[in-house]
């Protein structure tokens, strides 16, 4: 592919002895849509806290923009344009749903585009993505009022709203009901449209397969597969380390 | 209310304070009142850190003692006016603030508690091996009588009252001014959930920084005045646990949410504190801080202040 | 120059005698820092509470001031038991461990010195113990009784700790509450009772490190206060919540505290302990056995 978005070559984290990724090669093209799936503990949340900055890679490096961010903090490399979403959500419990929205626009957009954006510019991106995710009734509760699907769009929200040029939702559809995870898809697909690279991790086969335009399958912190969903898929190692 | 406004009224309102007191003609006043100003202060600054950011120091004494031996430190060289040494301690605090916070802000909240502990013992133990600034000994600070205002002679302890009273005024408009900004919106996202606020792009470390340092520098300039109004300064009395144990329980029993629960706090706390000092005894007085800060912290855990908005909030 | 060995061989001995009583303060903290995660820097004053009580029975009745730390053993583990689920209901349930957790071991610390203060005063106590005069000598080399048989009796409670926390079911299911809760709770073990009764036990073993103390040396309530830097330099300094590396950080604080006081006296003993835990927070957080 022309110049990967994202570059990730040959990255190993331990913890003690435990080997939770271990040489794991992936790109990411901008504009791509890639899903990344694999049994419980194979390795996919730590590779999102290798990616983000959360954790610090032990080996290899990871490439994002044409820069090498090892070593960066994560706030850093969400300045740069990298952005994720938590499994479990983690918002802003004392600060207001519309606030929650606020941080990432204060603080990552403003701080990657300084003064060519006015606080006028950010209030309305803030609304404009309570919108998107259909909290703006809820733009004044505080998380601890919102149900669980809509913390979940919270999370995913506030990802949103760091204006990133790869999104890396992590399991923001666990538990919800077959028209929520619709509405979801439905937002990550016209995300993607305006230019967002996204990478999804699901557990939910269905939304994997008709979200991803490549599939990339993490086994016991190893890449086992990488390529055409639908020939990844039908992969008998595949099959048997995870549908099987 | 802007901040312009809010600087003026609290300037107005500590100048009527002050006239009112001198009105009374009772010396007494103001050697208590600076007691309960200074933790007023510390307070502040305590929350600054404590409340705003979530992390909290054990060592507010370190950056106290701090400025009052830095005032010790050029007394013996040249006795210099008290408004720069407080401009000095707050230099010296705030660096020792930044550079604590270097040490040990990468770490989780709990070991930079036990580090802030930590530091204030390495510091004791320093200060007290160093003979220069007095050592075990202690040091001798020789306080004026008077001070000369426009040919009127104000009593000392009256001139350090005003600047005790002026700190205040800076360290709450401080307070204030951080929890309306940018800046104490970042602090906030650091107290509900780090990981995240770094993942939103908030620069976790440096933040935490700036709190260390304007808390430490705060501190600092509370101290620096300290050796002139007891005369006789000792580490164990200024390292002295009382200033941990009152700096954290003010503001945890007047409610961390904003500037007016450390005042609340302070106020209350402090005049408490003193009362209780001079009917019963000084030991008490401490049981009482440490047993109102453990009820607290278990019943009411969002201070006094907390209790009255909710108050407010069930009504509405 | 010339580098008085004797002197020094001596330091080292009674460091390595020192740091064995270490192991008996920070076994508590490695318990309930290192594995419940819970910041209990009221520890040491758990541990001159049973120095002060090891002194009023030892006083009154003449009881062994050990025999009184091992009677006490079960009120210490209920007291722990009771802090634990004020501190859980309080704080670990609604979230608030890390502000209010701390604010509330503090003002438990705070009260219990104080107190102290106001029933004993501020003098020295200590017991009295056949064993606390004599000392062995081998040549030039000094061991007290009253050095050594703290320093074995702490060996011996940390390996029927070991032994506890690996052959027991509850034992183990303690090592697993402090990796992983939500697995503890799917094997039907409510990991909140496991929780408090390990609590009970890190408050257990201050009965007996106050006793200990208060036969190393005599004691008042400020005492408490040194303990927090040692315990916590210990505990981080070794790696948190392994007893075998609390072992390896007592003995390396207990021989250093040792030479410094030796060679450049008492009042720079609190800085060693301090000094250490902020080097190791600063530059080896995770210890010197790394996890």
């Amino acid at each position: 592919m022309a110049e990967p978005l994202l570059r990730i070559d040959q990255v190993g984290k331990r913890f003690g002895g435990f080997v939770a990724l271990d040489g794991i090669n992936l790109s990411v093209a901008p504009g791509e849509r890639l899903g990344l799936i694999g049994p419980n503990g194979s390795g996919k949340s730590t590779l999102v806290n290798c990616i983000c900055g959360t954790l610090q890679n032990d080996s290899g490096s990871v490439h994002f923009d044409g820069k090498l961010i090892d070593g960066m903090a994560a706030h850093q490399r969400t300045i740069l344009g990298l952005a994720r979403s938590f499994q479990l959500p983690r918002p802003f419990h004392s600060l207001s749903v519309a606030e929650n929205l606020r941080v990432p626009l204060l603080y990552a957009v403003k701080a990657r585009l300084g003064p060519a954006i006015s606080p006028r510019e950010l209030d309305a991106h803030c609304v404009e993505y309570l919108r998107l995710v259909g909290l703006d009734a809820k733009a004044g509760k505080r998380p601890r009022d919102l149900t669980q699907v809509e913390m979940r769009k919270l999370e995913l929200a506030r990802a949103i709203a760091a204006e990133p040029k790869l999104l890396i939702a992590d399991e923001s559809m666990a538990g919800l009901s077959h028209s929520e995870v619709e509405d979801i898809l439905k937002l990550l697909i016209r995300l993607n449209e305006r230019g967002i690279t996204i990478i999804l991790i699901e557990h939910i086969m269905s939304a994997v397969m008709s979200f991803s335009q490549r599939l990339a399958v993490l086994v016991s912190g190893k890449k086992i597969a990488d390529g055409n969903p639908a020939e990844v898929v039908r992969n008998p190692e595949v099959e048997k380390a995870y549908l099987g | 209310m802007r901040s312009g406004l809010f600087t003026f009224l609290a300037i107005a309102v500590a100048a009527l304070f002050f006239l009112g007191l001198r009105a009374v003609h009772n010396e007494y006043l103001f050697v208590a009142g600076y007691v309960v100003l200074q933790f007023v202060v510390l307070a502040t600054a305590w929350n600054i850190l404590g409340g705003y950011c979530g992390y909290v120091n054990f060592g507010s004494a370190a950056f106290f003692a701090l400025g009052a031996y830095t005032t010790v430190f050029f007394h013996k060289a040249y006795p210099l006016p008290i408004p720069l040494l407080m401009a000095l301690g707050a230099v010296v605090s705030g660096i020792a603030g930044l550079g604590m916070g270097y040490l040990t802000l990468r770490l989780r909240g709990a070991f930079f508690s036990i580090a802030t502990l930590a530091l204030a013992v390495v510091l004791q133990t320093l200060v007290v091996n160093w003979d220069y600034v007095g050592g075990s000994r202690g040091a001798y600070v020789i306080r004026p009588s008077s001070l000369d205002v426009f040919g009127l002679a104000v009593p000392y302890v009256q001139y350090l009252f005003v600047l005790m009273l002026g700190l205040v005024v800076l360290a709450i408009v401080t307070a204030r001014t951080i929890e309306r900004s940018r800046l104490g919106f970042g602090f906030a996202t650091i107290r509900d959930d780090e990981l995240a606020a770094e993942a939103s792009g908030v620069p976790t470390l440096r933040l935490k920084l700036i709190a260390t340092t304007i808390s430490g520098a705060l501190m600092g300039m509370a101290g620096a005045p300290l050796p002139y109004y007891i005369g006789y300064l000792q580490p164990s009395g200024a390292f002295g646990l009382e200033y941990a144990v009152n700096s954290i329980a003010m503001p945890m029993i007047g409610g961390t949410a904003s500037w007016i629960g450390p005042l609340v706090g302070a106020l209350l706390l402090g005049t408490i504190q003193e009362y209780a000092r001079v009917t019963i005894s000084s030991s008490v007085n401490l049981l009482i801080v440490g047993g109102l800060l453990v009820a607290f912290v278990i019943i009411a855990p969002n201070g006094l202040v907390g209790l009255v908005t909710q108050r407010l909030r069930a009504r509405e | 120059m010339d580098f008085p060995l004797e002197l020094f061989i001596n330091a080292v001995i009674a460091g390595v005698l020192l740091g064995g009583f270490y192991i008996a303060v920070t076994v508590g903290i490695s318990i309930s820092f290192g594995m419940l995660d819970i910041v209990n820097i009221a520890h040491p004053a758990f541990i001159i509470l049973g120095c002060y009580i090891a002194y009023i029975v030892n006083s009154t009745f003449g009881l062994d001031p050990i025999l009184v730390g091992i009677l006490m053993l079960p009120v210490f583990y209920a007291l722990g038991a009771a802090v634990y689920q004020v501190y859980y209901l309080s704080f670990e349930k609604r979230g608030q461990e890390a502000l209010r957790g701390l604010a509330f071991f503090f003002g438990i610390l705070f009260i219990t010195e104080v107190g102290l203060i106001l029933v004993f005063g501020v003098d020295y106590r200590y017991v009295e113990a056949p064993y606390i005069g004599p000392t062995i000598h081998f040549a030039f080399i000094d061991l007290p009784y009253r050095m050594l048989i703290p320093c074995v009796l702490s060996l011996v409670m940390l390996a029927v700790l070991e032994l506890f926390l690996s052959r027991t079911f509850i034992g183990r299911a303690i090592k697993a509450v402090s990796q992983d809760q939500g697995a503890l709770a799917l094997m039907a073990a409510n990991p909140v009772r496991i929780k408090r009764i390990a609590f009970g036990i890190s408050i257990a073993t201050a009965s007996l490190a106050g006793a200990f103390l208060i036969i190393i040396q005599p004691i008042e309530p400020s005492v408490g206060r040194e303990y927090i830097g040692r315990v916590f330099a210990i505990a981080v300094l070794g790696g948190l919540g392994s007893l075998p590396g609390t072992v390896i950080g007592a003995m390396l604080l207990g021989i250093v505290e040792s030479i410094t006081a030796t060679f450049y006296g008492p009042s720079w003993a609190p800085a060693v302990a301090f000094g250490f835990l902020l080097l190791t927070l600063a530059f080896r957080p995770s210890g010197l056995l790394g996890r």
